[in-house]
């Protein structure tokens, strides 16, 4: 075939062209063998620019094209779209990266940097010259979607994606939806009574039409790739067969054996068999074998003697549940930090000593005290209540390194709601910065201050410690230079936010990327902040980083509506850059499959030879690198083609 | 078992009944405390320069005789722990600072010939740096220990007073593993059969060096840490440091006058109370240079 290729060559206004002698390499590479034509202009990806592509592909009846400018990740869609609509087939147009790898990087030299560009260009040259016509690569899907997750995050998520008429699959690991949020008693800026808000979706998530939801249940196994995961998941036995139970909640009345609540964070207790609060969704008990009578001893046995419908099952056994989907949502939510690495604020052993959600619950009309705040130690009410900020966050030498977002306003409306609660009562704010970016949230703060008299002081606290039925705190004002002592009655510790503890097992279930402190990474901060960088995977809620309701409910919405997009074609498009093998050449070796990290390469036995499976191959070369007989090879980057483009950047 | 003990110019010179308790304690555990043959001054505080070596110099050269004679070094004054086990880091971690000390090391003659040969190995941090309740802990075994007791210290209630020097910096001290809530002195009274007093002060600064500058700060604070013991019924408080010991227990004469209803507590050295558990007799168990005198409270519970 005769070659006929376009080299087009991007001024990026004085980007590469303040550096790069263009009208030099235009001319130059028209007389480079295979050019037929090539020419320069100051923006390339502007519309005049890219008709220039359209229109020389026509006019001289080009056979490949070569933009040069920019990296790939900015242009080389746009530039693929300009090729295709001429009838150049995308995967025949290139990119030559003339800026990042050129004149970005070699200011002081520009006739070196312009030599540069022109080797750069040709290596592209000689690829574009072999490169293939190739079409994306379409892979069968399942329109069915997997939420990881019953707060708020994985609630929102899946009712988006369920009501545009995809049917949802909602696993959640304890016996009820509703997260961390329905702990909360009211929610900032604007004081709403978080249940109210909450228990309708979750009543709505229960009785979706298209969602399975599937609670007391947790991720076994997934397995498969876009479009085409499966998932184990493992159903823990409740010892109740929820099908058959009514919610009546006698077993729970007559259960004898009493243990600290989860959800009320310790300050209350539940039943052996219960149901973690009033409202829960479904509203069915489980028993917590651990703390059970007959589990220990084999005697009591009450519930199932008691129960009208004989719902109580003590052989119940895990069962497993298997599910196809398309996609995976992730929105496993957070935990606080534990409070025992806080040795100088008493690590737990200080009963006056509370976390936030120990506080929501005091704050809640349904909590432990009914919404009167009174101390865990005596059940008085406490007069002055100090808040700290920034425990465990922000303190890289202890503890976590980064901010946790939402603390300031929380104890914002903490002391707010105390205030409101308890009129004649003083509370104090310990923080290092007042962070309240966020819609009416510095409003909200300054309504604390001004009208609720809370008192915001600038500083650390060292110390607490017990004193004569008081929480000693000691602490500095930063802003007058004064140590400061409190006899406080009840101490409020902003806890950082760190990921559920199950999200780093889960995340190597997923073989999904985790950052640093065990968030789970977006494939890009700005860019693409709800997928992750594996493809079929979403991110919502505080799974991904620390966040207040409204930026978790907008990041499920949004990974939703990703969701949505994937699941808008009947099947799934992906590049079709990836390895194939000679199947003549192979001789079954099966290196290639223990080197690919994709699980991408399978072994066909009655040919004897290994195969790759292109909807799962991500291309990263991996096998070709390894094969004994180089026997595989990359689409678009075969070794003939490194090999010309190696020999066309070694040319004198 | 012999271990290498670094004694440090403080137990040589003013705590010389901290040096005797430990020592005779050491024996009946069966320890013998080697003392290094020749050792100078710590340096007393850790130098926070990083960009020259002369204030480590003396540490070093202590840690490289210690690793003539084995693998441990034992101390006993919390200065002294400090100092030794933060430049035995720095001699571990700091490539740079470690060969310029060496280069020193090489250089001294006098101390080459005093010691032998040992400049032929560069020092590198050989030797661990270990406090003697570290070595009770780790080397002998707290349950060991307590076999050896010969008179359990029941109904006796201790507040261990740990100050600052044991614990801090925390990442390079590596004490304790909790170390605003350190547990090893609790371990150790409790396999005496001591009652532990866990009182908030425990790691709170005594005053230090300060009460050479400024009196009144120092025994505001040793102030605090006395006060908070007696409060929660303390019969004595132990310490690991002469400094701590010096304004815990000597400046208790200056709170006398400042505060009205003081209230007085006596101030030992843990292995003096471990003497005293290990049946050791009074002659190596020197009361004479505290101003508190413990031996009425020890006396009320039977144990002099």
């Amino acid at each position: 075939m005769e070659h006929r290729i376009g080299v087009f060559v991007c001024h990026c206004g004085s980007n590469i062209a303040g550096v790069v002698d263009v009208k030099r390499v235009a001319e130059q590479l028209a007389d480079y063998p295979g050019v037929a034509y090539s020419t320069d202009y100051l923006y390339m990806c502007s519309d005049p620019g890219q008709n220039m592509v359209k229109d020389a592909i026509k006019k001289h009846s080009l056979t490949g094209v070569v933009v040069s400018a920019c990296s790939p990740t900015l242009h080389e869609a746009t530039f693929r779209r300009a090729g295709a609509a001429s009838d150049l087939n995308q995967y025949r147009v290139e990119m030559a990266n003339i800026r990042e790898h050129c004149s970005w990087v070699h200011r002081g030299d520009k006739e070196k940097a312009t030599e540069k560009a022109i080797k750069i260009i040709k290596t592209m040259i000689e690829k574009v010259k072999q490169n293939e016509a190739l079409e994306p690569i379409s892979v069968p899907m399942t329109h069915r979607a997997l939420v990881v997750g019953g707060g708020i995050a994985g609630i929102q998520a899946a009712l988006d994606i369920a009501n545009a008429g995809h049917d949802v699959v909602l696993v959640e690991k304890s016996p009820s939806v509703g997260g961390h949020m329905a702990q909360l008693s009211e929610t900032f800026p604007t004081l709403d009574c978080s249940q109210c808000i909450l228990t309708p979706k979750m009543v709505e998530v229960s009785q979706h039409p298209r969602i399975r939801l599937l609670t007391y249940c947790e991720i076994d196994d997934v397995s498969g790739y876009v479009g085409n995961f499966k998932v184990r998941i493992r159903k823990k036995a409740a010892y109740v067969n929820r099908d058959v139970c009514n919610g009546c909640g006698l077993c729970v009345e007559k259960c004898p054996r009493t243990v600290a609540s989860e959800f009320e964070e310790g300050l209350a207790t539940r039943k052996a068999i219960y149901t973690p609060f009033a409202q829960a969704v479904p509203n069915k008990p489980v028993l917590d074998r651990d703390n059970c009578t007959y589990f220990e001893s084999g005697k009591c046995g009450i519930c199932q003697k008691i129960c009208p419908v004989n719902a109580v099952d003590y052989e119940q056994k895990d069962e497993f549940i298997e599910e196809e989907v398309g996609a995976i949502v992730v929105a496993t939510g957070f935990d606080l930090y534990p409070v025992v690495n806080i040795g100088e604020y008493g690590g737990g052993s200080i009963e006056d000593v509370v976390t936030s959600l120990q506080f929501e619950r005091l704050l809640s009309a349904s909590g432990p005290t009914g919404g009167e705040v009174r101390r865990p130690s005596d059940g008085k009410i406490p007069k002055e209540v100090v808040f700290l900020t920034c425990v465990g966050s922000r303190d890289p030498e202890n503890h976590v390194s980064y901010c946790s977002k939402v603390c300031c306003m929380y104890l914002t409306k903490h002391a707010m709601l105390y205030k409101h609660n308890v009129h004649d009562g003083q509370a104090y704010v310990f923080y290092m910065d007042v962070r309240t970016g966020g819609k009416g949230y510095e409003e909200f703060y300054q309504r604390a201050t001004e009208e609720d008299d809370v008192l915001y002081l600038r500083g650390k606290v060292s110390k607490l410690f017990e004193e004569d039925g008081k929480v000693m705190v000691w602490g500095v004002d930063t802003l007058t230079g004064r140590k400061v002592e409190i006899a406080a009655d009840l101490v409020v510790l902003g806890l950082a936010m760190v990921p559920n503890s199950t999200a780093v097992e889960l995340s190597k279930k997923l073989k999904i990327q985790v950052s640093e402190w065990g968030f789970y990474s977006e494939a890009h901060p700005k860019l693409r902040p709800v997928e992750s960088l594996a493809p079929g995977f979403y991110l919502a809620g505080a799974a991904q980083g620390p966040k207040d309701i409204p930026d978790a409910v907008a990041q499920a919405s949004a990974s939703a509506s990703k969701v949505c997009a994937l699941f808008s074609e009947k099947e799934y498009h992906r590049e079709p850059i990836v390895a194939w093998i000679d199947e003549d050449e192979c001789s079954g070796c099966k290196v290639c499959i223990s080197v690919c990290p994709y699980d991408a390469i399978e072994f066909d036995s009655e040919k004897g030879i290994s195969r790759i499976q292109e909807a799962i191959c991500e291309g990263c070369g991996a096998c070709i690198a390894a094969c004994p007989s180089a026997t595989i090879q990359q689409r678009n980057l075969t070794d003939s083609q490194l090999y010309k483009m190696v020999s066309a950047a070694l040319e004198d | 078992m012999k271990i290498p003990y670094y004694p440090g110019c403080t137990l040589h010179e003013r705590a010389l009944d901290f040096d005797k308790a430990s020592r005779e304690c050491a024996n009946v555990l069966g320890v013998e405390l080697e003392e290094l043959p020749v050792w100078t001054c710590c340096g007393a505080v850790f130098p926070l320069t990083t960009d020259s070596v002369m204030e480590i110099l003396a540490a070093v050269r202590n840690l490289a005789y210690a690793s003539r004679m084995g693998d441990k070094v034992v101390t006993l004054c919390s200065f002294c722990y400090n100092v030794l086990k933060r430049t035995n880091k720095v001699m571990r971690e700091d490539g740079e600072r470690r060969e310029k000390v060496n280069l020193f090391l090489r250089a001294d003659t006098e101390t080459r010939d005093k010691i032998e040969s040992f400049l032929k190995e560069d020092y590198v941090g050989q030797v661990d740096v270990l406090h003697y309740i570290e070595m009770l802990r780790d080397v002998v075994g707290f349950d060991k220990m307590a076999k050896h007791v010969k008179t359990r210290l029941e109904g006796l209630r201790v507040a261990p007073y740990y100050g600052c020097m044991l614990l801090r910096p925390h990442g390079e001290m590596k004490f304790d593993e909790h170390p605003e809530q350190p547990t090893i002195f609790e371990d150790f009274l409790t396999a005496l059969g001591c009652d532990v007093v866990d009182f908030p002060m425990k790691t709170e600064c005594c005053g230090g060096f300060q009460i050479v500058r400024d009196e009144e700060t120092a025994i505001a604070c040793s102030q605090t840490v006395v006060a908070s013991a007696v409060k929660r019924d303390a019969d004595l408080i132990i310490t690991t440091c002469p400094l701590c010991l010096y304004n815990l227990d000597r400046k208790q004469k200056e709170m006398e006058k400042r505060v009205s209803g003081f209230r007085k507590i006596p101030v030992i050295y843990f292995t003096q109370l471990l003497g005293i558990a290990l049946g050791i007799d009074d002659e190596h168990l020197d009361f004479s240079d505290n101003y508190v005198d413990p031996r009425p409270a020890l006396a009320e519970k039977n144990l002099v």
